[in-house]
């Protein structure tokens, strides 16, 4: 048995729209269901109420424009503020896991944010990390992504840091939302193979997820030693989910939970709110607290009707081999792109689905052997926006932030409507 | 007239109100093993002047319940459970004596798994030739949807002496503590009811019409032929009785904290605007966690009779009780000894205080005032720091919505009220401590038979409408009704009063203490695909613990 923290907040009056997959009645069902099998009565299962996240917390990791306030709500500080409330609770050693049973959720909120996209503001789970490291120091951290779409914010606020690595696996890109995490996102130039993406086809049921975990996502963590595993626990890969192709289960959830064995899991995506949620989220619970789940199952579960095609194994079969072995030759990757003048430069236009905004973004890494290497964003959005932005890194060399510091100050303000500093490091943020 | 009467573990106290003002008070030794003599003995001298034509009403607490249960005096009872998928059988209460249907219903009382008859009679038969006589029926989700209880009930008929369903006990959600408290209730169903009929029989033969009452762990009443079906909810009606009774003899509205200082324990309770507060899901009694609807409190091991002990350089306070005071010739130095030999209170020997107090100063090489000093410091901080973790604790209650979590209520106790021996000496330290304006009640000595005497029926109902399902369940009613797909929640909030009304009614209430209050009112749109198909409902109503009509919390009692 292992003592569980829990933090449930549906957020009973908050909604994107009243028909939106993102809306009040989303954990209703789920609700009831921790309710009625009495979860919280059991002592190694303890409930916490969420704090609310401060702006310094979303600015260590965002860069918001133009301000914080402007794009997100009480709801996200306070989904934000839960998965640290789940946080604190483990690393003071209250409790050796927890669940923040939260939304909205936030795995696709980037970096720079200008609006919302894929149903999230700000990356909750990105505020969370980088809050344990301000408040208990620097810690080597795996964030595993189980959510059916990928998670490209998380992977975007990752895609330089060394010390992060970031799995996810998803439904393919070229069948989901948001068209991104395919195997060769690997990293950026300095953090090469810290990103991982397991793209799985449609159909792909619970002895697929489970072969990709045992045979890749295991491994890996097992080689990178992280001190916190993080598990951003989408739930959209259910078989009844109405906005995916999966035909995960239950059951599958919850043996996944237990293998991945996270320190923390925070709760993403997941729409089918009335055959999927209620059962899932228990299944977790039990998982997390270490008590028996053998008898979690959807009423209408059919493991025959669901079980994958040959092809859909063999497939992930050799998908798993290739990512596998492009984890353990990372270290020989030679070209990491081009180099100019120090800088490594990538170009991505960004579209924020759920607000309707379109951002092009020139992102330049300085390339780096002694930390993920100074970053510097242009964007601008058709919201009229024009900003840049200078991010130093956690744990960044003295030649980074010098270089940091120096461009800050040089930047003419004139040019955009607002100059960024984001220093990790030191948890500085400054505006001009 | 009103005859209030509290059987306590220790004492049975009497209250007789005219126009609540306190005529009569008695206060005897409770016997327990005949807890009738008891009752005689604490009215008799009241019946002695009084004809019995000018009772109003009668309500009565007891600890039967309680002690059948604490003291395992209960009865075996067979389980018959629909548990559906979820947590395993491992993790639920009772191994014994139950059986697991195949039948279950899911969270929105859709039916998934219809009923088997055949194991339903395979259960009976099992349970018969085991020779239980008592059983409980219980379905994950039943609130939601009760047919399978209902049926199940039916196909039982008369073959054993009672069948407690699990919806029937409580409309809130709590699979594992529906079972606990469906087979608590069974268990002391035959218990109970002797008692029962033994108490209307002895109140007929003195020759009272008035109706009977009995004080449930919630604050409220419940007539006593109702409250057979419901023994359960008569547990802990003695710290109920303690709570209502502060709320008499106390004025005002205020937020405020009330303390009952025993010789054992200390228990606290919460006011909020002058309204208990009850537990969020149901009462704990025995290791069980049930839910039976019950006053929030909080007991600490620390009275004016816990023994002092000085350990490892510091003040040791119960929780053990191993006699009185040792003013009043107890072996070992207690807080009351403390408050004795410092002068806060008049009871007993001072120099027998002094000489218990002695033997800790002489261990710890303090002077007899140091260490009466320290004792007294500790009790105060000990049940200081409980009070204010109480408090806190329900401070913090997880909420579910942004509104509440941003505006949510919180309390902030101005007053506080003490009841108890070791209260006079214990009341200014404690209100300056706890920032809060002391106040000792009068007739504090018969509090809870006040309390017991003037406390209105309680109820609540659990609402559930389903406008795709076009269901309304009345969980605590068992009823399921067609609604108009139109339906609102106003037309839910309004039906329920009515429905809410006519249950109080029932068990006892009269027309002029229906002061309904709304606990909770959820709409949700249900959307499937891109359509909203229909709204989900959720009203819960009760009649709020409290005091019956007439009484003026101005003026309070006299
Ligand atoms: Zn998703
Ligand atoms: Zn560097």
């Amino acid at each position: 048995m292992r003592k569980t923290g829990l933090v449930f907040f549906p957020a009973f009056d908050w909604a994107i729209a009243p028909d939106h997959p993102e809306r009040e009645e989303r954990l209703l069902y789920t609700q009831d269901q921790v309710f009625e099998e009495g979860l919280l009565d059991f002592d190694n299962i303890v409930e916490f109420k969420p704090k609310i996240a401060k702006e310094e917390d979303v600015k260590r990791v965002h860069i918001c424009v133009p301000d914080v306030s402007s794009v997100v709500t009480e709801s996200h500080m306070i989904s934000a503020g839960g998965a640290i409330t789940a946080a604190e609770k483990v690393l003071s050693g209250e409790v050796d896991n927890a669940f923040a049973l939260v939304r909205p959720p936030g795995h696709h909120a980037m970096r720079v944010v200008h609006g919302a996209r894929g149903f999230c503001n700000i990356n909750i789970e990105a505020i969370m990390i980088e809050y344990i490291r301000r408040h208990y120091g620097h810690k080597r951290i795996a964030i595993v992504d189980t959510d059916c779409h990928h998670g490209d914010g998380t992977q975007d606020i990752y895609w330089h840091d060394p010390d992060t690595l970031f799995i996810s696996m998803h439904q393919d890109g070229r069948t989901l939302y948001p068209g991104s995490g395919f195997v060769d996102e690997f990293g950026g130039p300095n953090a090469l193979g810290t990103t991982i993406n397991i793209p799985l086809p449609p159909r792909t049921s619970d002895e697929g997820f489970l072969y990709v975990l045992d045979h890749v996502v295991l491994p890996i963590l097992d080689e990178f030693q992280p001190d916190l595993i993080i598990n951003s626990a989408g739930q959209d890969n259910h078989y009844t989910d109405p906005i995916t192709n999966m035909r995960f289960s239950a059951h599958g959830y919850a043996l996944l939970n237990d293998k991945l064995c996270p320190d923390i899991a925070v709760l993403e995506g997941g729409y089918s709110i009335e055959h999927a949620l209620p059962y899932v989220n228990v299944g977790i619970i039990l998982a997390m607290a270490g008590f028996d789940y053998s008898d979690i199952r959807e009423p209408d579960y059919d493991p025959e009707a669901l079980r994958q095609s040959a092809e859909i194994t063999a497939y992930i079969e050799t998908l798993a081999e290739a990512i596998y072995r492009k984890w353990q030759d990372r270290k020989n990757i030679k070209d990491v792109g081009r180099i100019v003048n120090g800088y490594i430069k990538r170009r991505k236009r960004i579209y924020y689905d759920t607000d309707g905004i379109v951002e092009f973004q020139e992102e330049s890494v300085r390339v780096c052997d002694s930390c993920g290497g100074l970053v510097l964003i242009e964007s601008r959005a058709d919201t009229g926006y024009h900003i840049y932005a200078i991010c130093v890194p956690g744990r960044s060399c003295a030649a980074c932030r010098a270089e940091g510091e120096y461009i800050f100050e040089s930047t003419p303000k004139f040019k955009y409507n607002y100059v960024y500093f984001q220093d990790r490091e030191k948890d500085v943020f400054l505006v001009k | 007239m009103i005859l209030g009467i509290d059987v306590g573990g220790t004492h049975t106290d009497a209250a007789l109100l005219e126009d609540f003002e306190v005529k009569k008070k008695v206060k005897v030794k409770t016997n327990q093993e005949d807890i009738l003599s008891s009752l005689l003995e604490a009215t008799s001298s009241i019946f002695a002047s009084l004809d019995p034509k000018r009772l109003r009403r009668i309500v009565l607490s007891t600890t039967i319940s309680t002690n059948a249960i604490v003291q395992n005096k209960i009865r075996r009872v067979g389980l018959i459970i629909a548990r559906g998928p979820g947590i395993p059988p491992s993790l639920l209460p009772f191994p014994e004596d139950t059986y697991l249907l195949s039948a279950y219903m899911n969270h929105r009382g859709f039916e998934v798994v219809p009923l088997d008859e055949k194991e339903v009679e395979e259960a009976v038969s099992r349970f018969i030739e085991a020779g239980i006589e008592h059983l409980g029926v219980v379905g994950k989700f039943c609130t939601r949807n009760p047919a399978h209880e209902l049926a199940i009930a039916k196909l039982i008929g008369g073959r054993f002496k009672h069948v407690s369903l699990g919806h029937k006990l409580s409309g809130r959600l709590n699979f594992r503590r529906r079972i606990a408290t469906t087979y608590l209730n069974a268990a002391i169903s035959s218990l109970y009811r002797r008692f029962a009929l033994a108490v209307m029989n002895f109140v007929r033969d003195l020759g009272v019409s008035a109706p009977v009452y009995i004080l449930k762990a919630d604050g409220g009443t419940i007539g006593i032929e109702e409250s057979i079906q419901f023994p359960c909810q008569t547990i802990l009606s003695g710290p109920a009785a303690s709570i209502m009774g502060v709320l008499a003899l106390s004025r005002g509205n205020s937020d405020a904290i009330a303390l009952d200082i025993g010789g054992t324990t200390t228990d606290i309770a919460v006011f909020a605007d002058g309204v208990p507060l009850l537990e969020g899901f149901g009462v704990k009694i025995g290791g069980l966690k049930t839910l039976i609807r019950g006053l929030r409190t909080r007991s600490i091991g620390a009275g004016g009779d816990s023994r002092i002990k000085w350990q490892d350089g510091k003040i040791a306070i119960g929780p053990e009780r191993e006699g009185d005071a040792a003013a009043l010739g107890g072996p070992y130095p207690t807080p009351t000894d403390a408050m004795v030999w410092l002068g806060l209170i008049k009871i007993g020997d001072r120099d027998k205080a002094g000489a218990a107090i002695y033997t800790l100063a002489r261990e710890a090489g303090l002077s007899v005032d140091e260490m009466a000093r320290k004792m007294l410091d500790t009790t105060l901080e000990k049940i200081c720091e409980a009070v204010k973790e109480f408090v806190n604790e329900i401070n913090n209650e997880p909420v579910y919505t942004i509104h509440e979590l941003l505006e949510g209520r919180k309390i902030r106790p101005t007053n506080l009220y003490l009841v108890g021996g070791p209260s006079e000496g214990l009341a200014e330290p404690l209100g300056k401590m706890l920032g809060c304006t002391p106040h000792l009640l009068p007739h504090a000595e018969v509090a809870n038979a006040i309390g017991a005497a003037l406390a209105r029926t309680t109820t609540e109902l659990t609402l559930l409408a389903d406008t795709e399902k076009r269901t309304l369940t009345i969980a605590e009613e068992g009823e399921t009704m067609y609604i108009p797909p139109r339906t609102k929640i106003d037309d839910i909030i309004t039906l329920g009063k009515e429905r809410l009304k006519e249950r109080a009614k029932r068990m006892g209430a009269k027309e002029d203490e229906l002061e309904i209050e709304v606990l909770e009112e959820q709409e949700f749109n249900m959307v499937r695909g891109f359509d909203t198909i229909g709204k989900n409902i959720r009203v819960k109503l009760q009649i709020k613990p409290g005091l019956i009509a007439g009484y003026n919390s101005e003026k309070g009692i006299r």
